[in-house]
């Protein structure tokens, strides 16, 4: 895995930190929406944007992996990803 | 051993898509104790080639719930006596079964445990250190000196069964009813029509249906995408190892959640080693170095004697997950379409109370009292099931 900040580092090196979600207005969600955000997930394979650690350096980052083979397709700093989070469709 | 049937019919009374132990136990029941024998089996690769035939085989009923532990203890009740029940040796074997307790933190579980097992008529028994090393005076106690053993949950019932006859066992009582099994046949999409289900298009054709359950374990989220349901599942490989045949020196099952091993030896002489989840999700069966690594070295901690035994071969399943490591049963939102899914890392055990239950509730439309607390909407209730103390290991 290539992180953004140490460049390539052996798999074993990064912890996994789940899917990349974005979470409902707490104060004026319904609890059905509130339910879904805590609950439920996106469990069919897909590149997905996820929250990967370095744990040697303790950087957070997000990665953009293939969840049916284990690709990973890209890497951004978390700011980055931010940026291009929305849309998806603008991607390299 | 099962009819191959040359087309699918146009319509069936049930579609049950998967033909592992639950889909065939499914089938089974409905065909033996509901009088339903138009069904078709559908199974997109072999019969037992998923989870059924992937798993570490241990069936046990020392969980920690009320709903888990009256849930098991049926399924174990179940398991005695189906060898006779199928005509078909499942080599099932009573084994006794301990889960090692490395901090008191672990013995405060076992305890508990223990009292909740007992409450509900299942035999278990938080047991101390010199207990342990009677039954087991092989084991180095201190674990090579890093984690030593306090005590253990001793479950008399504790049992190993020949996993892929269970699905065989299962097919066959299931094919000789009259239930059509079609291999190789891959359920493509699922008809809903106004809520409710009416068919399955496959790669063999279009059948119409007004009742399909869902069996597929791992790959329960992409059956779910066809009928729009949302749940929890999210799944992880969880990978298992097997060694070459030695001697028989392991009677009971042994279980370690601080080190992450279980391991039981099979009529052959196999030892059957299974860990925890990999860390992340992925939808592959792939083998990986750091597992087999991992699993050795905790291994060697206990039994430090099988360093010179070879690991004869690796596999993995897909494991779908729940956030209480509780099951996912029953009726669910699209009528017609019932779910037996969330099987994570605990399914082979709960075939048969499987098949009983989900029998019952696509028979009659309505959840078997046995899952009421296995139901997909308890997630919006925030009302867990919390059955991850109970997990084998820690995942």
């Amino acid at each position: 895995m290539v992180c953004p900040l140490n460049g390539p580092r052996p798999v074993l090196e990064f912890a996994y930190g789940g899917e990349v979600r974005t979470m409902p207005d707490p104060a004026s969600c319904s609890d059905a929406q509130w339910s879904d955000y805590v609950f439920n997930r996106s469990g069919s394979p897909a590149a997905k944007f996820e929250w990967w650690c370095h744990i040697a350096s303790g950087f957070w980052f997000v990665a953009l992996r293939d969840t049916l083979n284990d690709k990973v397709i890209a890497t951004y700093p978390a700011q980055a990803a931010r940026e291009r989070l929305e849309p998806p469709e603008s991607l390299p | 051993m099962f009819t191959a049937h040359e087309s699918l019919r146009p319509s069936y009374d049930v579609v049950i898509i998967g033909a592992g132990g639950h889909g065939l136990a499914a089938a089974y029941y409905l065909a033996r104790d509901h009088g339903v024998r138009n069904i078709a089996v559908i199974e997109k690769g072999y019969l037992g080639g998923g989870n059924t035939g992937r798993n570490t085989t241990i069936i046990r009923s020392n969980y920690l719930t009320p709903e888990g532990v009256k849930f098991y203890d049926e399924s174990v009740r179940l398991w005695q006596d189906l060898s006779e029940d199928f005509d078909l040796n499942l080599f099932y074997s009573t084994r006794g079964h301990f889960t090692l307790a490395h901090t008191d933190a672990a013995m405060r579980t076992m305890r508990w445990r223990a009292e909740v097992n007992k409450h509900f008529g299942v035999k278990s028994e938080a047991v101390d250190a010199a207990f342990v090393k009677r039954a087991l005076p092989m084991i180095d106690m201190q674990c090579g000196g890093h984690a030593p053993i306090l005590g253990a949950l001793f479950h008399e019932p504790g049992a190993i069964a020949r996993h892929d006859a269970v699905a065989w066992g299962y097919g066959r009582g299931a094919d000789r009813r009259g239930v059509e099994i079609h291999q190789r046949t891959e359920v493509t999409g699922i008809r809903v029509q106004s809520g409710r289900v009416v068919g399955v298009d496959t790669t063999r054709g279009a059948i119409s249906t007004p009742r399909v359950l869902c069996a597929v374990a791992g790959f329960t989220p992409r059956v779910l995408d066809m009928v729009g349901l949302h749940t929890p599942i999210y799944v992880h490989p969880l990978q298992a190892m097997v060694s070459e045949p030695v001697k028989p020196w392991l009677d009971p099952v042994i279980v370690s959640g601080s080190l992450h091993v279980y391991v039981s030896q099979t009529a052959r002489g196999e030892l059957v080693m299974g860990a925890s989840l990999d860390p992340y999700e992925l939808h592959s069966t792939r083998s990986t170095l750091d597992f087999a690594e991992g699993l050795s070295a905790h291994m060697l901690d206990m039994f430090p004697f099988l360093s010179e035994v070879k690991v004869n071969r690796q596999w993995a399943g897909l494991a779908d997950m729940t956030p209480d490591f509780a099951p996912i049963m029953g009726v669910t939102p699209v009528e017609g379409f019932f779910l037996d899914a969330g099987w994570g890392t605990w399914g082979f055990k709960a075939t048969p109370v499987c098949g009983k239950t989900m029998s019952y509730t696509v028979a009659t439309g309505r959840n078997h009292p046995l899952i009421e607390g296995f139901s997909i909407d308890r997630f919006a209730r925030y009302q867990m099931t919390g059955e991850k103390g109970a997990a084998s290991v820690g995942h």
